[in-house]
């Protein structure tokens, strides 16, 4: 299990690539990638804020929480904070289990925490200005299926 | 002494991202309604308690937390994080 907030953009590809390679007896490994969107060009930059320190461990409390749910070979959480152009990875989740069921659901578990869970904050900065993004009621709902 | 921190728009409204405040508050509701009495930017960052989070020692928590024995409090809005 491995939990890295970072600045710099991470190589999906060789994450990835290492995650599968490490996660001994599993048949399944789910990745999941959040990009900043940039609203049809809309957006100059997302800045990321985090709280240091509580982040990791807020981070790594969701994934043993997964843990504890699914029978889960390995997890992986990556996220980002900062300045972020449109289009570049924010963040991904990966899970590895034996079977694909198990690896997906813990993927979404993961994604909805984080979602509302972590301490980050997005501030969107367009040719209007700057922005706040505001959290949804729906991602705080989405907390309520599991 | 208790350290705390602010972030995003609360950190904004209150000019700082941190400082160390001298209180004899017993929960965290006690510090913030006696903050708000202090300073104005206190009061607007304070304004809407339905969009603020807190976390003591870095866990999230609610507004009747005991500050007993607290190192760290700090003042947010909901997450947005993913």
């Amino acid at each position: 299990m491995r939990v890295i907030v970072q600045a710099e953009p991470f190589d999906l590809g060789a994450l990835s690539n290492a995650f599968a390679a490490d996660a001994g007896g599993a048949g399944a490994v789910v990745t999941f990638t959040g990009l900043v969107r940039d609203n049809g060009g809309a957006l100059a930059a997302m800045e990321i804020e985090h709280y240091p320190g509580m982040t990791e461990k807020a981070i790594t409390a969701i994934v043993e929480e997964a843990r504890s749910r699914w029978a889960l070979l390995d997890a992986l959480v990556v996220h980002r904070y900062g300045r972020l152009a449109g289009g570049e990875a924010i963040m991904m989740v990966a899970t590895a289990a034996r079977h694909r069921a198990e690896a997906f659901a813990a993927a979404e578990f993961l994604m909805d925490y984080l979602k509302s869970r972590a301490p980050f904050w997005k501030k969107e900065l367009t040719s209007d200005g700057a922005e706040w993004v505001a959290a949804r009621e729906v991602d705080e709902a989405a907390l309520k299926r599991w | 002494m208790i350290e705390v921190l602010y972030f995003a728009w609360v950190r904004e409204r209150i000019g700082v991202p941190r400082e160390r405040i001298e209180t004899e508050a017993a929960t965290v509701m006690d510090l913030i309604n006696e903050l708000k009495l202090r300073e104005e930017r206190y009061a607007w960052a304070f304004d809407d308690l339905t969009s603020l989070r807190v976390a003591v020692d870095q866990e999230l928590s609610g507004f009747d937390a005991a500050l007993a024995g607290v190192r760290e409090i700090a003042f947010f809005p909901p997450m947005t994080g993913g």
